[in-house]
């Protein structure tokens, strides 16, 4: 093989066999972009308050984290804002994002080298509810032809192969809030089988009454009205959780194919994963997320010592919350590595959540500092070593990142530095 | 009932589908292929429904698979309007 041509600063590195990532978009209440979405989850800031992209004063649940400030037609061609949903338009500015930062522009690579993967939840269903009161109200002639695909869960991986002109392998994963990781671990297979690059991660969002309807059913949604007590995981006072809007897509390249190209930005790689399904309720077997924690481990060839900080699921309710502490001292020792949960300041973003915990690991370990859990007091009993109010500076080479889906998914994704560099 | 003209065509695609970049759907338009302006099928399925709402002409849409310039799509409309 001969040597890549970079240009610009030469960084030497060794290269990586197996998937890297090489640029990150991020659409998130934290921020528009991944280093305001950066600064402001290291600064601890809050970002869930009452909706405003409806009223909620009819329903229990009245906040969420919404992305503010986001102006569609100052990000997006005319072309494509009758036919979006909002989350959609948050996943094509995000992936705009991701593919820039990895300076991959379209026609730079074959159109069937690339793909795109992303996780969804509900699919576009503030623009589905438009279209069906109109169905209901006034009849199926005032219907948008667009209703064929804008609501569907699929179209954000659809719009993103359209406007980037990728047309490799491709698809979607529907499995709650496990799918940012799922979706990552589909790409990964993907690369193996050869395509060269996977636009992969989620974003997601159904902030609207019709979503909201289907988000109330799961008895999950915390009812307080307090925004910094609405949210609390692994916390006593836990009591559900906010829901959110938004997430990160990444570009996920073969090792041997970004230093061939000569991608100038490696995140890390994704060295391990794992997905487990939980038993059935009530026949008292152990729940399958320390499986999936062990099977991601084993697959990354890590030990847990190597471990350097846990992003937590942090469901919200005492049940939840509990199976996920006992699930990491069962691996790591009761404190045995400090974990955290950024999303207690976005709330939970379905199938975006788990790809920006992931996005938010990377950086991370990029900057070498822990980003807080906030608004939680630990409950003591669960012996977890809570990174919560400040950042903690640490020596950080591997993450691993936990989702879990509503409905039994379980999935485990292990990140590390692409360097090698360890001081710990 | 108005007769409806390249112009209603031009401000009727804008509304329901947006404009493409690097389209000027100002200039001579008229038997430009919809491709070429950036519209697919669905577009001219959504403007064709803007048109039926607007001025209550509706077409056999088996009709539209013809349908591929800005001149077609009028001459179709004219045909229905009748």
């Amino acid at each position: 093989m001969t040597a890549p041509v970079v240009t610009g600063p030469v960084v030497t590195r060794p290269v990586v066999t197996g998937p890297v990532v090489t640029g990150i978009g991020i659409a998130a209440p934290t921020g528009l972009g991944t280093e305001e979405h950066w600064r402001a989850t290291l600064a601890g800031r809050p970002s869930i308050r009452r909706i405003t992209r409806f009223d909620p004063a009819p329903y229990p649940s009245q906040l969420a984290g919404e992305v503010t400030g986001f102006e569609p037609a100052d990000h997006l061609p005319s072309r494509l804002i009758p036919q979006t949903d909002h989350m959609t338009r948050l996943a094509l500015v995000a992936a705009a994002e991701a593919l820039a930062d990895a300076e991959v522009a379209n026609g730079d690579m074959p159109e069937f080298d690339m793909g795109v993967v992303t996780a969804a939840s509900a699919g576009g269903f503030e623009f589905g509810q438009n279209e069906l009161e109109k169905l209901w109200s006034k009849g199926s002639h005032h219907v948008s032809a667009y209703q064929s695909f804008a609501w569907f869960y699929a179209v954000n991986t659809g719009q993103i192969s359209i406007r980037h002109g990728m047309r490799g392998p491709s698809g979607v994963v529907v499995s709650d809030q496990s799918g940012g990781l799922d979706a990552i671990a589909h790409a990964r297979r993907h690369l193996r089988k050869g395509t060269k690059l996977v636009v992969t991660g989620g974003v997601d969002g159904s902030i609207c009454p019709w979503g909201w309807l289907g988000q109330l059913a799961s008895n999950r949604l915390s009812t307080s009205q307090d925004l910094d007590q609405a949210y609390l995981p692994f916390d006593t006072r836990a009591c559900g959780h906010v829901a959110g809007e938004g997430g990160a897509l990444l570009i996920v390249e073969d090792g041997e194919a970004a230093a061939e190209r000569g991608a100038r930005k490696l995140y890390g790689q994704i060295s391990g994963y794992a997905a487990t399904f939980d038993p059935k309720p009530g026949t008292g077997r152990e729940p399958a997320l320390r499986r999936a924690i062990l099977g991601a481990l084993a697959d990354a060839g890590a030990g847990p010592d190597e471990v350097d900080v846990v992003f937590a699921d942090a469901a919200g309710l005492p049940r939840l919350d509990h199976e996920e502490a006992t699930a990491i001292n069962a691996v790591f020792g009761p404190g045995g590595v400090p974990v955290t949960a950024p999303k207690t300041m976005t709330g939970r973003l379905y199938a975006g959540a788990a790809s920006l915990d992931v996005a938010t690991a990377l950086l991370a370990i990029r900057d070498q500092v822990i980003p807080p859990t906030i608004n939680v007091s630990p409950d003591p009993r669960l012996a977890l070593d809570l990174v919560t109010g400040e950042p903690r500076s640490a020596s950080l080479r591997t993450a691993l990142v936990l989702a879990r889906g509503y409905g039994g998914f379980n999935s485990a994704l292990v990140v590390q530095a692409v360097n090698g560099q360890r001081t710990k | 009932m108005a007769t409806i003209t390249i112009d209603d065509l031009r401000r009727i695609f804008e509304d329901v589908a947006g404009a493409d970049e690097g389209v000027n759907l100002d200039g001579d338009i008229i038997d430009t292929e919809f491709a070429e302006l950036g519209y697919d099928s669905i577009a001219v399925l959504e403007a064709v429904g803007q048109i039926r709402r607007d001025y209550g002409i509706s077409v056999d849409e088996d009709a539209l698979a013809e349908v591929h310039t800005p001149r077609s799509l009028l001459e179709l409309l004219h045909a229905y309007s009748g």
